[in-house]
């Protein structure tokens, strides 16, 4: 069943000068289905990140119709909770009422508030640290709060954006495991934007590869055994060899231009 | 250990004690009698000062410029909300900001003559006074503060399902909440300024009455007496205010800072 329906979408930034417009998104078409991992892949400046915010309802397509679960997306909404890569949590709320603050927004009974909250800050590991602040946290243990915190919602796609790329090398292989473990605890629908291509391959069941700018979709790999990828084996190497190869025909395009 | 770190604080102290000394000794010895007048040493200030606290006359004035500073404050705060409509949308901001910019301009001390003329001698008159020196610092840091929210705060709110006015309460005041109580800080500080100022020329009692009053009967000792407690109430409020904060807003890095 499809989660989300992307039909032909393009994205046009309009400028004051008409010749310095931005096409950022050319005629984009993509199809996730329930409880899959999808990754988008390419370049910075490919217009991956437009494809998200409009896939949340933060921005809307200058063309195109994006569905999700049916339903025409025209405003962002707690169906489609996204993870960012600064986290966004609030600074003034406790791990536990940032995790609850969307739950908090759908009136549902406080006693199930705590018992969902409970239940997600244990799932990403931090049923330990429910009464302290963002700031006294570390980063990955923040980007858990807002995985946790998107989780609560229930959402029927989950969006992310580039959600560990601010940390460490570690803490992002240490996440990429985390979020494979949440994910078979709590399978989800997922789109992941992301630059890194091992990140794609052993997160997604689909990578979808983006061109430069103007973004479309150049290919979409299956990888042959989703989230259990092993590194430096022959079918992990042959996909990344592939992505590699697709990614760097786009590099040397850019530099001719 | 703590003694000693007492001792080094009491090291901050060496150059205003030779300066108290000079002066002490500088209106014992050096000055003539009528010069002296015009500059009691400091034991002459601190005894007038426990004259004017044993005959009550010191805390009545404090009690009425306070009183005053605290009404009009309370007026004042009509910009928190002001600010946040003019910071949040858009058509707001183009109506109302000509008139603000205007106005902000025309020092408080500017209005005395005209609202001598309006609310006569006395309260109104003076609440007035302190009510535009703090209005506009608490106005223009709150449109500031929610101008500048960090735009994924909102974003995220959106995604769990805040709409409008939610995104209002639940995120904008909040995160706008440090600089606000900044502009209170300044705002409180311009006001009391403006109270003495208000005070000198247009009522009955209070702080900046009292140092007038004491002119004309030439208690040079009651004027500074009156000057040091304006100094010290103006650094406690603001000293109160920003522990207070820090108390209630732990996560403001702002306050922290």
């Amino acid at each position: 069943m499809s989660a989300l329906k992307v039909e032909n979408v393009s994205k046009i930034f309009p400028a004051a000068n008409k010749s310095a417009a931005v096409q950022a998104l050319q005629n984009v078409s993509l199809d996730v289905n329930t409880n899959e991992f999808v990754s988008i892949l390419g370049h910075s400046g490919c217009g991956k990140t437009t494809l998200l915010n409009l896939i949340a309802g933060f921005e809307k397509p200058s063309s195109g119709r994006i569905e999700c679960a049916g339903k025409e997306v025209k405003e962002p909404g707690a169906e489609r909770a996204m993870v960012f890569q600064d986290y966004a949590l609030f600074p003034w709320l406790t791990v536990r009422d940032n995790i609850a603050f969307g739950l908090n927004l759908k009136k549902m009974d406080s006693g199930l508030i705590n018992q969902k909250v409970e239940h997600f800050a244990n799932l990403v590991g931090l049923g330990a640290f429910v009464e302290s602040y963002p700031h006294q946290l570390s980063g990955g243990m923040r980007q858990r709060v807002s995985i946790a915190r998107a989780l609560a919602v229930d959402p029927t796609v989950l969006l992310m954006d580039e959600p560990f790329a601010a940390l460490d090398a570690q803490n992002r292989a240490m996440m990429q495991q985390e979020m494979i473990r949440i994910l078979a605890e709590e399978s989800k629908t997922v789109v992941l934007v992301t630059h890194s291509i091992e990140e794609s391959i052993n997160l997604s069941d689909v990578i979808i590869v983006m061109t430069r700018r103007p973004g479309r979709v150049k290919e979409i790999i299956r990888v042959p055994e989703p989230r259990r990828m092993v590194e430096d084996t022959p079918s992990y190497l042959e996909v990344r060899k592939k992505i590699r190869d697709l990614i760097s025909d786009e590099h040397d395009l850019s530099d001719i231009a | 250990m703590t003694s000693l770190s007492w001792l080094l604080n009491l090291r901050r102290l060496i150059l205003l004690a030779v300066l108290l000394s000079c002066w002490e000794f500088a209106s014992r010895f050096i000055l003539d009698k009528t010069q002296a007048t015009l500059l009691p040493p400091p034991t002459g200030v601190l005894a007038g000062a426990v004259e004017l606290a044993v005959s009550g006359e010191l805390w009545k004035h404090i009690r009425d410029s306070l009183r005053r500073e605290f009404i009009a404050f309370c007026y004042a705060s009509v910009a928190i909300p002001l600010g946040v409509m003019m910071g949040c949308f858009k058509w707001i901001n183009e109506q109302v900001d000509p008139i603000i910019e205007i106005l902000r301009p025309i020092p408080p001390i500017a209005w005395i003559p005209l609202s001598i003329l309006w609310f006569g001698v006395g309260n109104t008159q003076n609440q007035f006074i302190i009510f535009l020196g703090i209005f506009f610092p608490i106005l223009l840091n709150t449109i500031d503060a929610v101008k500048n929210v960090e735009p994924n705060l909102i974003r995220a709110a959106r995604c769990l399902g805040a709409t409008g006015w939610n995104v209002i309460t639940r995120v904008i005041l909040r995160a706008a909440l440090p600089q606000i109580v900044t502009g209170i800080r300044i705002g409180l500080g311009v006001g009391w300024m403006a109270l003495v100022a208000a005070e000198l020329v247009g009522a009955n009692s209070g702080l900046g009455f009292l140092i007038n009053d004491a002119r004309t009967v030439l208690r040079t000792d009651f004027i500074l007496d009156g000057m040091l407690s304006i100094g010290i109430i103006g650094l406690t409020i603001d000293r109160v205010i920003r522990y207070s904060a820090k108390k209630l807003m732990p996560w403001s890095r702002a306050l922290n800072a």
